[in-house]
């Protein structure tokens, strides 16, 4: 690598594997306004299958590439009739949270059987390169370009001259005009599933041979790599999501050029958050295209809050309070200490979520900025841990909200959206930001939790400490709730075009939503760094802002007692069945499935 | 009435629906005789789009019967309703905005497979709305509201249907269109299929229509053939005397 020219294939290259993906997302938003988180797993899927066939059945390229197809196919048809199809009449935002939950279960799946090492994917064609002007170019580049041109191809004739492309494009524009046209919707979904995971499998096959190397970790990133290049291209628009895509691998492939690999991702995702707040309906819509579709109102699980009496809560709350002094191990006394820091995360999410409606999928960098500000200020400033947690508290508040500030006019789908960026870029900017980070190398020898000078070391202390903080902030939720304020949260959730016309200033409440909730996040994120002494980049990463989701969402959105429930739960159910920690994720992806299907509202019910 | 029912190509009996806690239909009933044209009026919120919506198998009511041809159209899916001869032309025209004129009107045949007489049937649309032939390659989107209704018209035919259901086809459109549109109705009855429309604009639907039903907050005020509704002063004043008696 080294002439202009050679990035540019290089970015042409990679653009035309995430425009596989790409298309396959905006196939499927244009048809049930679904974005498809899965997409990444059924692409790892791919990458697999592809390795089997490649090293265990020795199959030739081409044969390689029907079976990956044909395979992944078959995975995106199962996933459409069982994890999608049956919640065709729920609230909007199950759809989305069933395709986070397979894709959980999925890539599990993969790690699980196959092995969570990276494993070689050799390229079946010879390892040549061909000079043209300045660059070079290999065969394997060839061949993407091709099968990226050939798949445009195909769907081009498809959409146009068959019947079912003219059911899709019918069902895309029109739902209900489509259906009274005699279309079974049904039969559409199944189609532009079946074609997106197609396309996306023998992606995740390309791109493992491209590289020599698939591993587990490739799904989430070919998730967010889809999105970001749909979401340039603009939602739902298939030829936008193809230029979206060779865009989005230009700007990374020069990125790379000029400030060095560790920026690749950060490119896409700045490019995504810049797109979304200047552009939100892409870079190609036109002034006719319809604005974002108004997802607040329904997306939550509408319900009932089950009513816990006061006394109750005070006796569980004195039961964990005294529970140190019966004689339970420290390892259960650790497990509680998790579960009321994931509880803290939780409160935080609840509010932002549920209370207010901006499903964040990015909270876990609120702990990140926590944890590094309360770390720094221990160590570099030397300030007592107490105040440094709370200097994180109050930076996690202050900078997650200007963050997600500019994402404020977003609603539904794209909120999620930007929030998950917004976490990538936190990550990013904390990898490549080396003379305040530590980049990679992160940051050790954190001094030890520590209150007036008595350092908490015994982890009776930390239970007291870390509950203690947690049931103060859940009082404080609890009071927010309560007030107006609470109200007009739930105002602006259930109904932000009301809201506005009752002269409620969404951007006010949403900052103060984000506000107590970042400290609260931020607060969590602190103790956990004192209480860990290392962290990096990836302690706080997209995993753990889905779990405080599940969580969140066990609990029932916006319920305060909910989400400590839910991180008690969530922590806790798999210590007492001592399930391996591998397992674990799986089990949450099919924890989230489980309760969008049959319990959106949450186990206390939404409030 | 029984007889009428008994002779009816569309019935709905005892029709009960809500949305959520609220009631839209309370005992509904309507019929719709064969070759006739049946017209249902009513102002906003009385549950005329529902009406149509519960044919069309978009909505589920709570209980009643709605029979097509003397089958039951209750439990069918929107797609399996059409397929058994009832076309619609949606309040608004719904057209697919993106697709072109003649994608859309030939995605009015989607249930037929004869491509011969699906082609020969396009010809037909094209002598029956002649302003659509110089439209053909152009964006449904980027027509006039009057030529829409054309080619929603058209759309609905192409499925060569026994019954057309239309939701306020003449909604929004200038008075040239509306006389234009209205005549085209008579013009497509008289080749044999029924129709039924929902309409507010009362005065104009009764030209055309050989029975009306008046829908009033979720039920039938009013219904019998439309030459005797003109005249009925509850109707006048409703509807069309409203400003002579003020």
């Amino acid at each position: 690598m080294s002439s202009w020219l050679d990035y540019t294939i290089n970015g042409l290259i990679v653009g035309n594997v995430y425009a596989l993906v790409a298309v396959g997302l905006a196939l499927i938003f244009g048809v049930s306004r679904l974005i498809n988180f899965a997409q990444g797993s059924i692409y790892l899927v791919g990458a697999y299958i592809g390795w089997v066939a490649v090293v265990q059945l020795h199959t030739p390229l081409p044969v390689t590439i029907i079976v990956v197809a044909v395979a992944s196919a078959l995975v995106g048809l199962i996933i459409e009739r069982f994890g999608l199809r049956p919640l065709q009449n729920s609230v909007r935002i199950a759809p989305l949270l069933a395709t986070i939950g397979i894709s959980f279960v999925l890539d599990q799946l993969v790690m699980l059987t196959v092995s969570p090492n990276p494993r070689a994917l050799p390229s079946q064609l010879p390892d040549i390169r061909f000079q043209i002007g300045g660059g070079t170019i290999g065969p394997l580049d060839l061949l993407i370009a091709g099968v990226g041109l050939a798949s445009a191809l195909l769907l081009f004739v498809f959409l146009r001259y068959s019947k079912l492309g003219w059911a899709v494009r019918a069902t895309a524009q029109d739902r209900d005009a489509a259906m009274q046209m005699g279309v079974d919707v049904n039969r559409v979904n199944q189609a532009v599933f079946g074609i997106a995971a197609a396309l996306g499998g023998v992606s995740g096959l390309l791109v493992g041979m491209y590289y020599n190397q698939i591993d587990t970790a490739m799904s989430l990133q070919a998730t967010l790599k889809g999105v970001v290049a749909e979401v340039v291209g603009g939602a739902g628009n298939v030829p936008g999501a193809v230029i979206g895509s060779l865009l989005l691998g230009l700007v990374e492939s020069y990125g790379v050029a000029v400030f060095g690999t560790s920026y690749r991702n950060l490119f896409a995702f700045l490019l995504l958050v810049v797109v979304l707040v200047l552009r939100p309906n892409g870079l190609f819509a036109s002034a006719r295209q319809a604005p974002p579709e108004p997802l607040t109102g329904t997306f939550i699980a509408p319900s009932r809050p089950v009513r816990i009496p006061r006394w109750a809560l005070l006796v569980a709350a004195g039961l964990f309070a005294v529970l140190p002094f019966f004689p339970v191990s420290f390892y259960v006394l650790q497990t509680l200490i998790n579960a009321w820091l994931l509880g803290m995360l939780a409160l935080s999410l609840t509010l932002v979520a549920g209370t207010i409606g901006q499903v964040s999928l990015g909270h876990a960098a609120l702990l990140a900025i926590g944890a590094y500000t309360s770390a720094l200020l221990s160590l570099t400033f030397s300030a007592p841990v107490g105040l440094a947690i709370i200097g994180g508290g109050l930076m996690s508040a202050a900078l997650g909200t200007a963050l997600i500030s500019p994402s404020f006019r977003l609603r539904g789908h794209y909120v999620s959206i930007a929030t998950l960026a917004i976490g990538e870029i936190v990550s990013l900017v904390i990898l490549n930001w080396e003379s305040v980070t530590r980049g990679p190398i992160g940051i050790s020898g954190i001094p030890p939790l520590s209150l007036f000078g008595y350092e908490l070391i015994s982890p009776i202390s930390i239970y007291w400490f870390s509950f203690i903080v947690m049931v103060v902030l859940a009082l404080l939720q609890g009071r927010l709730l309560g007030s107006h304020l609470g109200r007009s949260f739930r105002a602006i959730r259930d109904d932000d075009v009301a809201a506005r016309a009752y002269g409620l200033s969404l951007n006010r409440y949403k900052s103060l939503a984000f506000i107590f909730g970042g400290f609260a996040a931020g607060v969590s994120g602190g103790i956990a760094a004192h209480l860990y002494s290392y962290i990096n980049h990836e302690t706080f990463n997209t995993q753990q802002s889905i779990l405080a989701l599940t969580v969140v969402i066990l609990g029932g959105l916006g319920n305060v007692v909910g989400a400590i429930l839910g991180a008690v739960a969530l922590v806790g159910l798999p210590e007492v069945f001592r399930i391996a920690a591998e397992y674990r994720i799986l089990i949450y992806g099919i924890v989230l499935l489980l309760l969008v299907r049959f319990r959106p509202q949450g186990l206390l019910g939404t409030i | 009435m029984t007889n009428l029912a008994s002779d009816a190509l569309l019935a709905l009996t005892n029709v009960n629906s809500f949305y959520g806690q609220a009631q839209v239909h309370f005992d509904l009933s309507i019929s719709v005789p064969r070759g006739h044209i049946v017209c249902l009026l009513g102002g906003n919120a009385s549950g005329k789009s529902t009406t149509m919506k519960i044919i069309l198998g978009l909505v589920k009511p709570r209980s009643g019967e709605v029979t097509f041809d003397g089958a039951s159209l209750i439990g069918l899916t929107t797609p399996q309703i059409v397929r058994r001869g009832i076309a619609s032309v949606p309040e608004a025209r719904r057209l697919f905005a993106d697709m072109s004129v003649r994608e859309n009107i030939l995605m009015g045949a989607f249930v037929r497979n004869d491509r011969e007489a699906i082609a020969q049937d396009l010809d037909k649309m094209l002598t029956l709305f002649p302003k659509l032939g110089q439209r053909l390659s152009q964006r449904a989107g980027s027509l006039s509201g009057g030529e829409q209704q054309m080619v929603a018209m058209a759309r609905a035919l192409m499925s060569r249907p026994r019954m057309i259901v239309m939701d306020e086809p003449t909604m929004g459109l200038s008075p040239l269109y509306v006389d234009r549109v209205l005549e085209l109705i008579r013009t497509i009855n008289q080749e044999g299929v029924s129709v039924f429309m929902v309409e507010q604009n009362a005065s104009l639907a009764l030209e055309i229509a050989h029975e009306a039903y008046v829908l009033q907050t979720g039920k039938i005020v009013l219904s019998g053939p439309a030459r005797a509704l003109k005249d009925d002063p509850r109707i006048r004043d409703a509807y069309l005397g409203g400003s002579e008696a003020a």
